[in-house]
């Protein structure tokens, strides 16, 4: 009797720690040779870590690799390519200004000749390229090629390599609905090819619609592996946070036609390097008191720019065009901060970026944006007291864990920073809210008490405008749904007006 | 706790190496350290000196840390204070009839507001045009000297000396020196440094302005989605950062010289960069690293007569070698990490 | 009158050429993502050694190689501090360049009992033509590496896209190693050209500036071997120019304010770099540390 075929990977016990976090505590897998296997896991869960392991990219502190049945004793980023390992990171390793096929004569590494010979490369990549049925512009700098034909160039560096096994680390974010589908078709094809697919996501629909097998990852450590025809999402959930949770939550509907708080004429924002599209045009929309206005559209169609608009529109790099009105006031030569004392909360896209001072303890976070409130300071000096007493109070009403006012911001959850800054933004009393992406990489269990705390804030008499790329979230929260395609807003839906398929379509552009 | 040692570390490094590098030159480290020392601090004149170089180091350590503190690399302290001295010099020379102090407050106020001008031209610019202050402060820097030279060569020149330098200031500007540092240019001007090092501190920590200067050096996007307007921000930080700079004038201009010589200040904006990097951005580590960095200056002179085989320069090697040694993080990293992780 | 043009196109070539070498140094450190502010010390160190060397062996050829060995010793320091142990690369440099402006004069004296300038060199000892033209042939040699050769195509994503050489199995800091130690041979030989070429000796503060003025051509050039070269040239003239000027007078009897000369080269930059003239874009990794755990 023949023996099964080894497993492409097999990783047991990788165990990965960065200073104090134990990314990884034991981490075992095994992905079978040509099928696509998915792996889940909420953010922070250690799939990242893992696939930077496989691929050789990071050491890993203890546990072994094994590839094709083969232990690789000393893993790198060279023999992981020996070994026909190739990885599609998150965000593309491409430089803008060399063309595609610069691009990929890097890829070949070392040990070829010194002079380049582009036209032998070009020729090759060609009938590469045809073979599997993968078109692309050879000579055009990355930087003009669109974010779809970035990643295919990405798919194609890897097979010019050899690459047997492929990871795709979170591959969907930047892409349209219709894009997804397309990549799902070449994923398929690449496994009936021979080739072993691991596909990295945290979107559950996804591993359902196209892979094989999965493993679910939950701190550190792979805490299920089923066959994809015979789990289901709420399964998978329930593997990813521990405890069962509903995916399915919708708030109550708001209050309609309450007052004007933020209307938007023609909102327009030019190209910039060449671009042949303005980043944002012709936006016009509004949003009144007691309302969630959702933003649904694929990551980078103007969303992150429209917010930097709201917020400061006086400035050339963020608005060239059009009006903006919040609470009956014309604010479109305003400065942020007299936008912000008009009673404006933000919670913006990205946490740590955008939102915190890492290294501060949490009450200067706290006092962040609300600095030159009267209660805070007095003739221009701050009033520590008066400050502690506040942070204080807020940090217990929202929950803060754990609420030692003199830590690093820093060096809390995800999920206590989000609510931080909800403490702060909402603790306001806010009239307007501008929220960005709340809940991306907050863990499961916080995203009900963030969805909670904005529909309260509705209820009170708040217009909230939400953005999210979670058509999920939109549906469940949102009054009213805008999509924005290509800097645009091409649809706007009522409360339940639009199926999830007729808002693919037009986030797609169709 | 490593965090806190490790200046103290890197200048004993520091100057160890450039003990080896006496040694290699023929000469006893122990007898140049002596030297050193003696000459530092060994007399009150030889202390006053030390304090006389220090003092301007203060101002420019604080002029690097202020605008550090707002996320701004300041290479342009040697450029802003040439301003600074370049202005308090014109006042007195312009007006010199003037009296104390009506004299001395009208050249501070000038230096400060030449330094400010000149430093808030990267500020601007960085504010604008998005270009990057470290080149710019360095352009700066050779302008300055450029334009000072012209001023110094054609506008106020000194017909009764040889060399270059502009007319003397009136009597009323000048600060006496203080007779117990037997001669040294010791007055006013050190207990001013040491009074701006606190209230910058002071500021920087309990103003609504330094808690929102320091807000956009910890996280530019935070800050401005704070609604804090970074471009402001910046450039009154470097505004500040040459006002600070331009304070140089008092000990220099107004202390000691009394007129303006280009090539007056020891490389006193570069070391200012080491004096913030060693004193943590942080007004007591200023001035601490300041006095270091002066005695180094003061007993590095005596080093020409007393040694037969290094010279003064071994002061701007002592120098380098801590500043390099404070700055090779990932070296500390190595030595600490060994002590910290027992297991 | 034509004798004038040819003398002062000759002054122009001379004195762009140590600015060329500097240049060249400081584009092959930044082209890999390595800020240079550096270039002041090698140039310095560069000179030094040339001239120690052209004086005891007599020999102009040997002086210019120690001038490259002088750039890449100092070199070597740097990169070990910004390399090896992540030094904030503005402070390193810095710091170099005071190392470089006080220890040469420390071994002046040491040396030679002289507190400031290596014994005078001999015709025979000085190397005077060569570096005229040798620093334009590298300016070719690098054109053609960046652009044909897959050492350029290294190099220049040590700089723009590091994390994608690491994938390629490439070390991203054996590049950046190469490229550092190569500028600073480079950057060496300008050393030499002012010691052995320019001037007949080492003094103290021989570079005066140059390593800065050269930073400042790389930046008119955006980061490209030959408009940064071709700006050296400018610069050259700049200098040139002055030195012709000095001590004339304007027709009513008023001096040529040669200072406004002196300081073009850094208006100029200032305002290129403001977007002013051309719109100028650095490497994109420039001044950062490559680390694979940068986000886990």
């Amino acid at each position: 009797m023949a023996l099964p075929p080894p497993p492409a990977v097999e990783l047991r016990a990788l165990t990965k720690r960065f200073g104090g976090l134990l990314a990884n505590a034991g981490v075992d897998l095994r992905v079978a040779a040509g099928t696509i296997h998915g792996v889940i896991g909420e953010n922070g869960a250690g799939k990242s870590t893992a696939m930077k392991l496989l691929l050789g990219l990071l050491p890993a502190d203890a546990g072994q690799i094994f590839i094709r049945g083969e232990r690789w004793a000393r893993p790198s980023p060279a023999g992981a390519r020996a070994l026909g390992l190739g990885m599609v990171h998150q965000h593309f390793l491409l430089a803008d200004p060399y063309t595609a096929l610069d691009n990929l004569l890097l890829a070949e590494g070392p040990g070829r000749p010194l002079l380049l010979r582009r036209d032998a490369a070009r020729a090759e990549l060609r009938a590469l390229a045809q073979r599997h049925g993968l078109e692309m512009d050879w000579d055009a700098p990355v930087a003009s090629l669109p974010v779809g034909v970035r990643q295919r160039l990405e798919i194609l560096k890897l097979l010019a390599g050899r690459a047997e096994i492929l990871v795709l680390d979170e591959p969907t974010a930047v892409l349209t609905p219709l894009e997804t589908g397309r990549l799902f078709e070449q994923l398929r094809r690449l496994r009936d090819e021979g080739k072993t697919v691991i596909l990295v996501t945290h979107k559950l629909r996804e591993v359902m619609a196209v892979t094989d097998q999965i493993s679910v990852f939950r701190a550190g450590r792979v805490t299920g592996e089923r066959r994809t025809s015979e789990t289901t999402p709420e399964e998978l959930a329930q593997l990813m946070v521990g405890r069962p949770v509903a995916l399915r939550w919708a708030a109550a509907p708001g209050l309609a036609g309450g007052e004007e708080r933020l209307a938007v004429a023609d909102l327009g924002l030019a190209a910039v390097g060449g671009a042949a599209r303005p980043r944002l045009s012709g936006i016009t929309f509004s949003v009144g008191a007691g309302e969630i206005v959702g933003v649904a559209g694929v990551e980078g169609n103007g969303q992150s720019e429209l917010i930097q608009a709201l917020l400061h529109p006086c400035d050339r790099r963020c608005r060239t065009g059009g009006t903006v009105r919040i609470l009956g006031r014309e604010v479109t030569r305003w400065s942020p901060r007299a936008i912000r004392d008009l009673g404006v909360g933000v919670v913006p896209e990205d946490r740590l970026r955008e939102g915190l001072l890492p290294a501060r303890p949490l009450w200067e976070n706290f006092l962040l944006g609300r600095q030159r409130e009267p209660a805070f300071q007095r003739g221009g000096l701050l009033r520590p007291a008066a400050v502690a007493a506040a942070a204080a109070r807020a940090v217990a009403d929202y929950d803060v864990r754990p609420p030692a006012l003199g830590q690093a911001a820093g060096a809390l959850s995800g999920g206590n920073q989000q609510k931080l800054i909800l403490a702060r933004e909402l603790g306001r009393a806010p009239r307007l809210i501008l929220a960005a992406q709340p809940t991306r990489g907050v863990d499961v269990g916080a995203i009900e008490d963030i969805h909670q705390r904005l529909v309260r804030a509705r209820d009170a008499g708040a217009g909230v405008l939400l953005v999210s790329s979670e058509l999920e979230e939109i549906r469940a929260l949102a009054d009213r749904t805008l999509v924005m395609f290509d800097g645009r807003i091409v649809a706007e839906y009522p409360r339940g007006g639009a199926t999830e398929r007729e808002l693919g379509l037009k986030m797609g552009g169709a | 706790m490593t965090n806190r040692l490790q200046p103290i570390f890197a200048v004993a490094v520091g100057l160890a190496l450039g003990l080896v590098v006496t040694a290699l030159a023929g000469e006893n480290p122990l007898h140049v350290l002596a030297v050193l020392a003696r000459g530092a601090f060994g007399t009150r004149y030889g202390l006053g000196l030390t304090l006389a170089y220090a003092t301007p180091l203060v101002f420019t350590g604080l002029s690097v840390a202020v605008a550090f503190r707002a996320g701004l690399f300041n290479v342009g302290a040697e450029g802003q204070l040439t301003m600074g001295a370049l202005a308090a010099a014109a006042v007195g020379a312009v007006w010199p009839g003037w009296g104390a102090p009506g004299a001395w407050l009208a050249a501070g106020t000038a230096a400060v507001a030449a330094g400010m001008a000149w430093g808030a031209v990267p500020g601007v610019l960085r504010a604008w045009r998005g270009s990057h202050e470290v080149i710019n402060t360095i352009m700066l820097n050779f302008i300055a000297a450029g334009l000072a030279n012209y001023v110094t060569m054609y506008v106020l020149r000194n017909p009764a000396s040889q060399n270059p330098e502009t007319r003397p200031v009136g009597p009323g500007y000048m600060l006496a020196p203080w007779a117990w540092f037997a001669g040294a240019p010791v007055g006013w001007g050190l207990p001013l440094a040491i009074g701006v090092a606190v209230a910058v501190g002071w500021w920087l920590e309990r103003s609504v302005t330094g808690l929102e200067l320091r807000a956009l050096g910890e996280n530019e996007p935070a800050a401005r989605a704070a609604g804090i307007n970074a471009g402001r921000v910046r450039v009154l930080a470097f505004a500040l950062a040459g006002g600070l700079a331009g304070l140089v004038a008092v000990p220099e201009v107004l202390g000691n010289t009394g007129r303006f010589r280009p090539a007056f200040s020891a490389q006193y904006g570069f070391l200012g960069i080491a004096v913030a990097l060693l004193g943590r951005n942080r007004p007591g580590g200023i001035l601490a690293a300041a006095l270091l960095f002066g005695a180094l200056q003061k007993g590095a002179t005596d080093l020409d007569m007393e040694t037969d085989h290094v010279t003064r320069e071994l002061a701007l090697v002592f120098q380098a070698l801590i500043i390099l040694a404070v700055a090779a993080e990932g070296a500390w990293e190595m030595v600490f990490r060994r002590r910290a992780r027992p297991c | 009158m034509l004798s004038a043009g040819w003398q002062l196109a000759a002054a122009t070539l001379r004195g762009a050429a140590p600015l060329v070498y500097g240049t060249l140094g400081g584009w092959c450190a930044e082209r890999a993502g390595v800020v240079n502010l550096a270039l002041e010390g090698l140039l310095l160190s560069g000179a030094f050694a040339a001239a120690v060397v052209a004086h005891t062996t007599h020999s102009a050829w040997l002086g210019a190689l120690a001038g490259g060995l002088g750039g890449l010793a100092l070199a070597a320091v740097y990169g070990l501090l910004v390399l090896r142990w992540r030094a904030n690369q503005i402070v390193a440099g810095m710091g170099l360049n005071l190392l470089a402006a006080g220890l040469t004069p420390v071994l002046c004296k040491m040396l030679y009992d002289d507190t400031g300038r290596t014994p005078s060199l001999t015709l025979a000892e000085r190397w005077q033509v060569a570096p005229l033209y040798g620093c334009w042939l590298l300016v070719a040699v690098a054109w053609f590496v960046a652009r044909y050769t897959r050492w350029g195509l290294w190099h220049g994503f040590a700089g723009e896209q590091p994390a994608a050489l690491d994938a390629a199995g490439v070390g991203v800091n054996r590049v950046r190693w190469v490229a550092v130690l190569t500028g600073g041979v480079v950057a060496g030989w300008g050393g030499a050209a002012l010691s052995l070429g320019a001037s007949s000796c080492f003094s103290r503060d021989l570079a005066a500036g140059r390593g800065y003025m050269a930073l400042a051509a790389l930046i008119f050039g955006r980061w490209r071997p030959v408009p940064a070269a071709l700006a050296c040239l400018l610069f050259g003239f700049c200098e040139a120019a002055q030195d012709r000027l000095q001590g004339v007078r304007f027709g009513s009897g008023e001096p040529v304010p040669v200072q406004f000369i002196q300081i073009l080269p850094y208006v100029v930059t200032i305002l290129v770099l403001a977007g002013w003239a051309g719109a100028a874009r650095p490497p994109r990794a420039l001044g950062t540390v490559f680390s694979r755990e940068g986000n886990h």
